[in-house]
């Protein structure tokens, strides 16, 4: 006698993170590994600027929008930074995903309280909604969006909700979400060096790449 | 934190304070099932019986109960395999039943809706064998005076 | 054997007043999850109850189970129940041995054919039954043999209701549960590791009063094993504020914080250890420090390691991380050629249009 759902949650922490994982550091490698095989010509002009320091700050200065943009697209900044800032905490707070970081890295810090990582939840999932709308109400982003931007949203979507639903045991078997949730951080990491969500490896270097252009031309970004 | 699962002594008082009004909302509907159940009993004289422990109750609901119920006149120790505390609450008719073990521990609680417990009133199994008993003690008594 | 009610006797015998069974008749009530109401039935039912013939069955075991049932320290009404049992055939505890108990138990199955009580503790070894066996006969025969003219089966213990430890990798004697072997009559397993002595108690005084209880999807049940642990566990409000203990001796260990990163199994696993608790409701696992190993559930001894939190993966992670950076930096180094030769290539392969070529076309 075997308690399916307790089979399905123990293959998700088992082969399955395995899996998972191999696929997300692999791809994330060749991903990154890739892109820095393929180079650049030397620039052979002189450099008017610091191409490293205007490189660097344009990593940090990027985090916040242009002036004047945040009224033009105020779903798509504000509802960002909440999706972003609320994934964070989600993920990095809870002492569970501690625990799992601790286990592959051996780097732990204190966890948050329940109330706090379930609101950041909660406002993540309903940002990720407002951004959903815009997309499709938008007609230019509509027209912008290809399958892999849906299949993003969702992706991101899953883990926060089933989680949520699997801890507060909302419905469903407990031990059958809980292997579902853990399933679907699972498809997104597996979707994640192939898809736009590589943009949270890339963001750094492509930051990095058009401030130090502009640098060396002796331009701020 | 003891080994008994108190919180921890450091942060004491203050949210101590906060948590014992914290509830589960679940103390509110069982004042309205009491309320019923004492129409029901004045009515045609049913009897209702709630088991607390089958309701998940926090410190909270167990403030609010006992604050909208009250003390009450008659307050009774039970001494049978562990003590039971037998109370009529400031609302006559409505009974709380506390059963603990030989060491203290919490067996289980109820609330009665009745003119008097069951378990207050004398059991005909132990009345014949208390009839038992004092015919023999009467006896022992009679042989002393021969 | 008398099949005539003996409780009542009991009772007066160990000096228990009737006010005390009424007592703890609304207490197994409460306990078994029946409606308050249905306390002075229980009450009836109980001191009713024919005494049933049990047969005790030990097959490949610890003798933790009949340790734990039987070593209930104060007299309760849960040992005058189980005494009230007419224990027909238990080899760890009875005096006669080999044939003398083997007749022991045909007797009993004789005189009560399907409505003896069969209580199973320990796996059955099916790889090659030669490898337990009692007076020469194989687990896997008794078991078939003695459960033909059974009224139900208890399973007692994780390894009689799912394999348990024999069932676990790589298993040699291919131990199997009670239920893998019978399908035609009702089993209740009472799984644990060893089981709640009152939970064992209180399952057979449900049979002996209404018959067979609500069992859940794993054949368990539900009054006792309907909830996880972590939901009745008094350190549950750590865990909500996300107050962990790091090591067994660390000073979140000592403040009794939670215990989930040491491993514990309490979000899956269903037992009521938290409230119900051990040693007549002294303590449970947690609350000694020690996180829960989830021993009601199959397969507890393989399911990832005792210590390893529930979150964290199970596997080889660290060996197939390595493996995934060596394999994703040689493909990474694979494609940039790629894309660089096809990139040269368009290089080689681009024309070279000036002005004139174009007022050609046009």
């Amino acid at each position: 006698m075997n308690n399916p759902y307790f089979d399905l949650l123990m293959w998700a922490r088992g082969p399955g993170f395995d899996i998972a994982l191999t696929i997300m550091v692999g791809g994330i490698l060749l991903r990154v590994v890739e892109i820095l095989v393929l180079g650049r010509k030397r620039d052979l002009a002189t450099a008017k600027g610091s191409p490293v320091g205007q490189g660097v700050k344009t990593i940090f200065t990027r985090s916040f929008p242009r002036k004047g943009l945040v009224p033009f697209a105020p779903i798509t900044y504000i509802g960002g930074y909440i999706f972003h800032i609320g994934f964070a905490i989600a993920f990095l707070f809870l002492g569970a995903h501690i625990a799992l970081i601790d286990g592959l890295l051996g780097l732990s810090w204190p966890a948050a309280n329940r109330a706090i990582v379930e609101s950041a939840t909660a406002l993540a999932v309903i940002a990720l909604f407002a951004l959903l709308y815009t997309r499709i109400t938008d007609p230019v982003r509509r027209a912008l969006s290809t399958f892999g931007d849906y299949l993003v949203w969702l992706l991101s979507l899953l883990p926060l909700v089933l989680g949520y639903v699997a801890v507060n045991k909302l419905f469903g078997d407990p031990t059958l979400m809980m292997a579902l949730h853990i399933l679907s951080a699972e498809a997104l990491m597996v979707a994640f060096p192939f898809t736009k969500l590589m943009h949270a490896v890339t963001f750094l270097m492509a930051r990095y790449y058009n401030g130090s252009i502009q640098g060396r031309k002796g331009a701020e970004s | 934190m003891t080994a008994e699962g108190h919180p921890p002594e450091t942060s004491k008082s203050a949210v101590d304070e906060l948590r014992s009004h914290l509830g589960t909302g679940n103390a509110r509907p069982v004042l309205r099932e009491i309320e019923t159940a004492l129409g029901a009993l004045l009515e045609s004289g049913r009897e209702t019986t709630i088991d607390l422990g089958a309701i998940p109750f926090g410190p909270g609901d167990e403030r609010m109960l006992d604050e909208v119920l009250g003390p009450g006149e008659v307050h009774a120790t039970i001494y049978a395999m562990g003590e039971s505390h037998v109370a009529e609450t400031g609302v006559p008719g409505v009974w709380r039943v506390d059963h603990f073990d030989q060491r203290g521990e919490t067996l289980s609680r109820f609330i009665e809706v009745t003119f008097c417990p069951d378990i207050l009133k004398t059991q005909t199994a132990d009345a014949e064998a208390g009839l038992a008993r004092l015919t023999a003690r009467l006896a022992a008594q009679d042989g002393h005076q021969h | 054997m008398a099949e005539r009610p003996v409780l009542a006797e009991a009772l007066k015998a160990h000096g228990i007043s009737r006010r005390g069974f009424l007592k703890y008749c609304a207490s197994l009530t409460s306990l078994m999850a029946l409606p308050p109401a249905l306390a002075p039935k229980v009450a009836h039912a109980l001191e009713n109850a024919a005494r049933p013939s049990v047969i005790w069955l030990s097959f490949q075991e610890c003798t933790g189970c009949t340790e734990s049932i039987t070593r209930s320290h104060a007299p309760t009404i849960e040992d005058l129940i189980f005494n009230t049992v007419s224990l027909d055939y238990h080899h760890t505890l009875q005096a006669a041995s080999g044939h003398a108990a083997e007749e022991a138990r045909m007797k009993a199955m004789e005189e009560h054919y399907g409505k003896y009580l069969v209580i199973v503790d320990g796996s059955i070894p099916v790889g090659n039954p030669a490898y337990s066996c009692i007076a020469g006969i194989s687990n896997l025969d008794m078991l078939k043999e003695t459960a033909a003219g059974a009224a139900a089966i208890v399973a007692v213990g994780t390894c009689a209701a799912y394999g348990g430890i024999p069932h676990a990798d790589p298993n040699p004697t291919g131990a199997v549960a009670v239920s893998e072997i019978i399908k035609d009559k009702p089993i209740i397993n009472v799984p644990g590791c060893p089981p709640i002595p009152i939970v064992m108690t209180s399952v057979l005084a449900h049979f002996l009063t209404f018959g067979l209880p609500e069992l859940d999807e794993l054949g368990r049940p539900k009054a006792f094993f309907g909830e996880t642990i972590h939901d009745r566990c008094y350190r549950r409000p750590f865990y909500d504020q996300g107050k962990f203990a790091e090591a067994f001796d660390d000073e979140g260990a000592r403040l009794g914080w939670c215990l989930y990163k040491l491993g514990c199994k309490g979000p899956t696993t269903k037992s009521v250890c938290a409230t119900v608790k051990w040693n007549d409701g002294t303590s449970f696992p947690i609350q000694s420090g020690h996180p829960c190993l989830g021993c009601t559930e199959p397969d507890f001894w393989d399911n990832g390691g005792f210590y390893k939190p529930l979150s964290m993966p199970a596997g080889d992670y660290r060996k197939l991380g390595l493996a995934a950076v060596a394999g994703g930096a040689a493909l990474g180094v694979a494609g940039g050629a790629i894309a660089r030769a096809t990139k040269s290539k368009a290089a080689a392969a681009h024309e070279t249009v000036d002005a004139h070529d174009l007022e050609k076309k046009s």
